[in-house]
């Protein structure tokens, strides 16, 4: 399936946008005004990017503690999570969650929450109140390799085929779960999708570097789901070029091999796609330089906002306790 | 209005009434359509309401209360059925984490209007892991209500309420309850959540009690009335929100407080309840408040130990008689002879 020149460049822009924005908050975090912690996915944008453009802004979306690229790509509004993480009464949970809690209702990006591998059945939850109620709507829910050792993955995915629901599950392998690599985490023996396709949960795995790639795996199985043929699991494999929560890059300290880090930064997937667009013709690098200059013009402008917003009133500490 | 329903048979119709009122409304549990039905609070739904709306479901607890809370916050209002409380702890991320917590960190953008009954299974040798009454690890939560209906009118008129909540209860029913009857009206009506009831108008002493303990409390009552004392006795019915005016406008009045749980004292809703009146009615209190509650220990299995581990109405008119200064003879403790007292009554059999 060929992508159109529109949603190739579309893609570029979206992980342009993501890119910026969190390249916005390292630069910020140090000031110690974004008082909550930050999971940054800087290189890993292509899946947010590719997995978002391939559902429909009526789908829903769910994350976890690393959700600003799948907030984004989802249409989430860019100073109401800024404002977000600033603590701010404009910030898309009011100043309530932070980083870890983004939300954006009318995005269809349902929330993000932070003990990891919960957010996996919540997800699930909307796609089964959709397929009871008819709907015409896909949920993506993301999760990553650290996610696959939870329990309650293997609930998640025998309930999603047993009851055949509209939901794709879209697992970042970023190879880390903290600071603990793969190999003292998992067996290899099995890789990820056998996890999935032991549940008869039909599997595929792709370069999570490739936003196109993404895209069309993601746009596959959605379409799967919307034809009423049930779920899909994808693993992309990515890599997290930050430390794991923070501004800083680890390897300096010693958390992982440096040479690692190198090699999957020289395959930015940022750069991967602009050289493809520009290679091919669909875009010339002047535009590609615009739009991500426009970018980060607007993720400067989401810190101002965010920094120039009021702070909630301490007497609405106790309101939405209860509904 | 002399229509009399068990307990269950109440459960059962509020949940028939609200799902024949609201498609929105789906009741799911392990166990729920089967010949059982949940000591015969879910039977017929299913046959009524078809497979999509009244469902079992995989022995998942943990993942399906994430799938429930998903499911209301995007507009059902699921009813989910656990056979035991003890089931519900591989939930305890979700409820705690999860259900309580959506519509405050999100600012009021989710609602999660869901219902965890869950049913606390003394009797029978059930042991250690089924029967406990873990109320007050749910009653420590802001964001969730915590109900513990205790006649068979509150149970319909509270699960009403509950189902149309817009937040998440946890319903806590005492399986000796499921067969006790009492006038129930036939058509949809509403408990408020967050209400007490003074079941019994005394002047000597408060007891606040609840669940099945209130059956305990009034059978107290009855024994303290032939000794001249007048017990006034509170069915707690939610723990929370918590009552707090009823109980401070009865302790005033009494100027005594005994709580009575079904469970063990540290930490727990009695605790609360001890504090609410030295905190806020000491100036009325002639006395320490007192708890009942059964030791600080499991609940063993055989019935020679599960005898002893659950405080009853003698314990209660004990407590109280020693509270007035009044002679506690003649009380009797023992269960009557050839009986034990892990069943409510004979009729109460095994195994499950
Ligand atoms: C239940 C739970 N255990 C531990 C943690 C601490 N923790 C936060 S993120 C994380 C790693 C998760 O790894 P993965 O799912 O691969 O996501 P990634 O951070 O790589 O994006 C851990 C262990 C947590 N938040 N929740
Ligand atoms: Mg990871």
């Amino acid at each position: 399936m060929a992508l159109s020149p529109e949603t190739r460049i579309q893609l570029f822009q979206m992980q342009a946008a993501i890119r910026t924005a969190e390249e916005a908050i390292v630069r910020h975090y140090h000031e110690q005004e974004m008082r909550c912690p930050v999971h940054l996915c800087i290189g890993q944008e292509a899946v947010s990017a590719g997995a978002c453009a391939a559902v429909l802004r009526s789908d829903y979306a769910i994350s976890h503690h690393r959700s600003h690229g799948h907030y984004l790509g989802k249409g989430g509004n860019l100073n109401a999570m800024m404002a977000e993480i600033y603590g701010k009464a404009t910030g898309c949970s009011g100043g309530k969650g932070g980083s870890m809690h983004l939300i954006d209702l009318d995005a269809g990006f349902l929330g993000a929450a932070p003990i990891v591998g919960s957010t996996i059945p919540i997800g699930l939850g909307a796609a089964f109140s959709a397929h009871l109620k008819k709907e015409d709507r896909v949920t993506l829910v993301f999760l990553g390799d650290g996610a696959m050792e939870s329990g309650v993955v293997h609930e998640s995915f025998n309930f999603a085929v047993l009851k055949k629901l509209p939901v794709v599950f879209v697992c970042e392998n970023n190879l880390y779960s903290v600071n603990s690599p793969m190999h003292v985490r998992q067996s290899h023996v099995r890789r990820l999708v056998d996890i999935a396709t032991g549940h008869g949960l039909p599997a595929a795995d792709g370069d999570g570097n490739d936003a196109e790639a993404v895209y069309r795996l993601t746009k596959d199985a959605t379409d799967r789901a919307r034809r009423g043929d049930g779920p899909s699991f994808l693993e992309f494999s990515t890599y997290r070029w930050r430390e794991h929560c923070g501004q800083n890059f680890d390897h300096p300290a010693g958390f992982r091999d440096e040479q690692e880090v190198v090699s999957w930064m020289e395959r930015d997937p940022i750069s991967i796609h602009r050289h493809a667009l520009i290679d091919e013709k669909i875009a010339h690098p002047d535009e590609l330089d615009r739009i991500y200059a426009a970018q980060e013009a607007l993720a400067a402008s989401a810190i101002e906002f965010a920094i120039n917003s009021p702070f909630p009133d301490p007497n609405t500490a106790a309101d939405h306790i209860y509904a | 209005m002399n229509r009399q329903i068990s307990y269950a048979e109440a459960l059962c119709e509020a949940q028939r009434q609200t799902l024949d009122a609201d498609d929105q409304v789906i009741v799911i549990g392990l166990g729920v359509p089967d010949p059982k039905g949940i000591f015969n609070s879910t039977s017929g739904l299913q046959e009524e309401f078809g497979p999509d709306r009244v469902m079992d479901m995989p022995l998942s607890e943990n993942a399906m209360t994430g799938v429930v809370i998903g499911a209301a916050m995007t507009g059902l209002r699921p009813v989910m059925t656990h056979q035991r409380v003890d089931f519900a702890m591989t939930a305890m991320e979700q409820i705690i984490n999860q259900a309580a917590k959506w519509h405050y960190m999100f600012n009021g953008q989710h609602k999660v209007p869901i219902v965890v009954r869950m049913v606390v299974g003394r009797g029978w040798g059930q042991g250690p892991q089924h029967s406990q009454s873990l109320q007050s690890l749910f009653a420590h939560i802001p964001g969730l209500k915590v109900i513990m209906p205790t006649s068979a009118h509150d149970a319909k008129g509270m699960l009403i309420s509950a189902i149309e909540d817009d937040n998440p209860v946890i319903s806590l029913e005492h399986r000796w309850l499921y067969g006790i009857k009492d006038f129930v009206p036939e058509e949809p009506f509403r408990v408020p959540l967050g209400k007490a009831r003074v079941m019994r108008e005394g002047t000597d002493v408060t007891i606040v009690s609840l669940s099945y303990m209130t059956l305990e409390a009034l059978s107290a009552a009855e024994t303290l009335e032939t000794r001249g004392v007048n017990a006034e006795v509170v069915d707690l019915r939610s723990l929370r929100p918590l009552d707090e005016q009823t109980i401070l406008d009865s302790i005033k009045k009494t100027g005594r407080l005994i709580v009575a749980d079904t469970t063990n004292k540290m930490y727990g809703a009695s605790a609360e309840i001890a504090a609410l009146a030295t905190e806020k009615a000491f100036s009325s209190l002639r006395g320490a408040p007192v708890r009942i509650g059964s030791p600080e220990h499991p609940a063993p299995t055989s019935p020679a130990l599960a005898d002893q581990y659950y405080p009853r109405a003698p314990h209660i008119a004990a407590a109280v008689l020693e509270m007035l200064e009044l002679p506690v003879d003649g009380l009797r403790f023992d269960p009557p002879e050839g009986r034990r007292l892990d069943q409510p009554n004979a009729s109460f059999t095994g195994p499950f």
